[in-house]
């Protein structure tokens, strides 16, 4: 029960701040601009000409006016729009008209969710292990080389390696695609076919994540685990002929690995508006694509809907990483 | 002479020696535009599509521009953009953190809430959300907006700096004594920030860089004025690729990931100059 108090409950309400915190901005934002954001967007609409459903148009200005019209009281207007939220109702998309936004959004999660995930994953254990041996043996001469390639690769940002992954392959190697999320045409199905296709489509955005999240881990796990070795138990384990792999494995590893999960909440935040640009370089179906679509047509319902959803998935993600921790760190439950 | 000694020190370090050479060579390439031959904001000065020559270094683009000399424009802006979004983020985050380190108690809450609330929002949809609705970001905005975002980190690292200074026996001494709060801070606590605020404020130019890359390659900023991402996002919007131009789309990549690479070593090189315990620090600031 302690743990539950101590553990759960707060970070529980933290949770809970922190959307509110998100949600909040987002519905200020708008309203603190001084232009009125339903005639920006309306004006925008008109300025690129071309054919408007009359019907799209109308429904459209309406939702607007609804969420951002300042015909009623800042308060109901807050109330509404966290009732928007709760009942997952965006209003219609514009230039998908009458789609509803929510159901461009549940598309395109599963293709983020997917890469976001993967990446993540893929990057942290990679890094790890080798960060782990880098900081572990220090004399090696080719660790230290490779050492000295993270250090060149660390800073840049995910969309830049997405750029060069695809100057690199369209020209010098041209064996993956470089667009797309699946070959056109294909149905989307469990068939080897499908799933094969949806596989080499991937390989590239999902290299670019991979390679720098292993990069930014690889750096944190060399410093860990220099730090733990330089501790006594192991001096006290390899003076009593504890095997050299399992001092490695089973105390180095798994004393230096604990910050390490907490990092993998915390960079699940930083990797997604990273990811969102290297979906859109590798014109990659997800939310990152379907966002950069909405804002070239100026729909602003799918911005609003998008935002939303992305803080609350993000926060929800980071928290069922959380909770994840104890079963990792046995004092986190005895506390 | 304190400096050139500090510089001599700091170039030792293999790490801060490679970024400064790099830096050097990115400084030279942005004064270059003093002299160039074309302006960058004109278009079909050169002829179209050319591969690189000697008459052309990196060749020409779609818009008839000379590739070489536009990048320079670019360089010189991205990085003037980044400097002053970088000023203006160190300046908040060393009022944030000293105010609520100082003060503690609810101010300090209320400031941690917020600055906890701005590393686990997504930046990059908030930033997205105002550009939007501002029309196309000028540069000036564009700093404005990506320095009033990017304190947190900073921010919360400087308020658990100045929390141990405060327990220190010299502040209460100084408050026995009746010490101004204001000659406190600035005369006592200022020298132990300091560090703190430099090492942060190059991985903030790096961050700083990055988005506006980001932003312009959406399309929200003002694609007029010679950026790394207008650059990048003028080569991609013309197929640059496709139609195998590819020196267009690889000049502003190459010298953009130079620029990460040399920002990153220096600031590096800093921070293990100032305080080798910094290393955890760094590799886990943004």
């Amino acid at each position: 029960m302690r743990f539950v108090r101590r553990y759960l409950v707060p970070r529980l309400i933290q949770y809970v701040l922190v959307i509110c915190l998100g949600i909040t901005v987002v519905f200020f934002i708008p309203r603190l601009m001084p232009t009125d954001p339903v005639e920006r967007v309306i004006s925008a609409l008109e300025a690129q000409g071309g054919y408007l459903d009359p019907a799209a148009l109308e429904e459209t200005i309406l939702t607007l006016r609804e969420t951002y019209g300042l015909e009623e009281g800042l308060f109901k207007q807050y109330i509404s729009f966290w009732g928007r939220l709760f009942t997952l109702d965006f209003g219609p998309s514009l230039f998908m008209f009458p789609v509803p936004v929510f159901d461009l959004i549940r598309t395109a999660l599963p293709w983020t969710a997917g890469l976001l995930f993967v990446s993540l994953l893929l990057g942290w254990t990679i890094g790890n292990i080798l960060g782990g041996l880098t900081g572990y043996f220090r004399q090696s001469r080719i660790l230290k080389i490779f050492d000295g390639m993270v250090m060149l690769v660390r800073p840049i940002p995910y969309y830049i390696m997405a750029l060069l992954l695809i100057i690199f392959f369209a020209y010098l190697l041209p064996i993956f695609p470089i667009g797309g999320g699946y070959t056109v045409g294909y149905k989307i199905a469990f068939t080897w076919r499908f799933v094969g296709s949806v596989l080499k489509h991937a390989f590239l955005p999902l290299l670019s994540l991979t390679l720098l999240n292993a990069a930014f881990r690889h750096q944190t796990m060399r410093l860990l685990v220099q730090t733990v070795r330089d501790e006594d138990f192991i001096h006290y384990a390899k003076i009593g002929n504890v095997k050299e792999r399992t001092i490695f494995s089973r105390y180095v590893l798994r004393n230096a690995i604990l910050p390490q999960i907490t990092g993998l909440a915390m960079s699940l935040g930083m990797i997604f508006g990273g990811a969102l640009i290297t979906e859109i370089v590798f014109s990659y179906p997800g939310i990152g694509h379907l966002l950069y679509r909405a804002i070239v047509n100026g729909d602003f319902n799918l911005i609003m809907g998008i935002t939303t959803i992305s803080i609350v998935a993000i926060a929800t993600g980071i928290l069922v990483i959380d909770f994840l921790y104890p079963l990792f760190d046995p004092r986190i439950r005895l506390k | 002479m304190k400096i050139l000694k500090t510089l001599r020190e700091l170039c030792r370090d293999r790490q801060f020696g490679l970024g400064a050479v790099m830096l050097l060579v990115l400084a030279v390439l942005t004064l270059l535009t003093l002299f160039s031959p074309y302006d960058p904001t004109e278009w079909r000065v050169v002829a179209h599509d050319l591969p690189p020559s000697w008459g052309h270094l990196l060749g020409t683009s779609s818009l008839g521009q000379d590739v070489f000399w536009r990048m320079t424009f670019a360089l010189r802006n991205s990085v003037a953009l980044a400097l002053f979004a970088s000023v203006i983020s160190r300046v908040i985050a060393v009022t944030v953190g000293l105010v609520a380190g100082y003060s503690g108690g609810v101010v300090d809450r209320v400031l941690m809430f917020f600055s906890d609330g701005l590393l686990v929002i997504p930046l990059l949809l908030i930033i997205m959300l105002l550009a939007v609705l501002v029309e196309r970001l000028s540069l000036t905005s564009l700093a404005l907006l990506l320095g009033t975002i990017s304190w947190a980190w900073a921010a919360r690292r400087i308020r658990s700096q100045i929390l141990t200074l405060r327990e220190r026996e010299f502040t209460y001494t100084a408050i026995l004594s009746r010490t101004p709060t204001r000659k406190l801070i600035f005369n006592e606590y200022f020298p132990f920030i300091i560090p703190l605020v430099l090492s942060g404020f190059i991985s903030t130019m790096i961050w700083v860089v990055g988005m506006e890359i980001a932003l312009a390659f959406i399309g929200l900023t003002d694609l007029s004025i010679p950026t790394l991402g207008a650059m990048i996002k003028w080569a991609t919007s013309y197929q640059a690729m496709l139609l195998g131009y590819w020196w267009w789309l690889a000049a502003p990549v190459g010298i953009s990931i130079f620029l990460f690479v040399a920002l990153y070593l220096v600031s590096v090189g800093i921070s293990e100059y100032l305080d080798p315990r910094a290393r955890m620090q760094r590799v886990g600031a943004k």
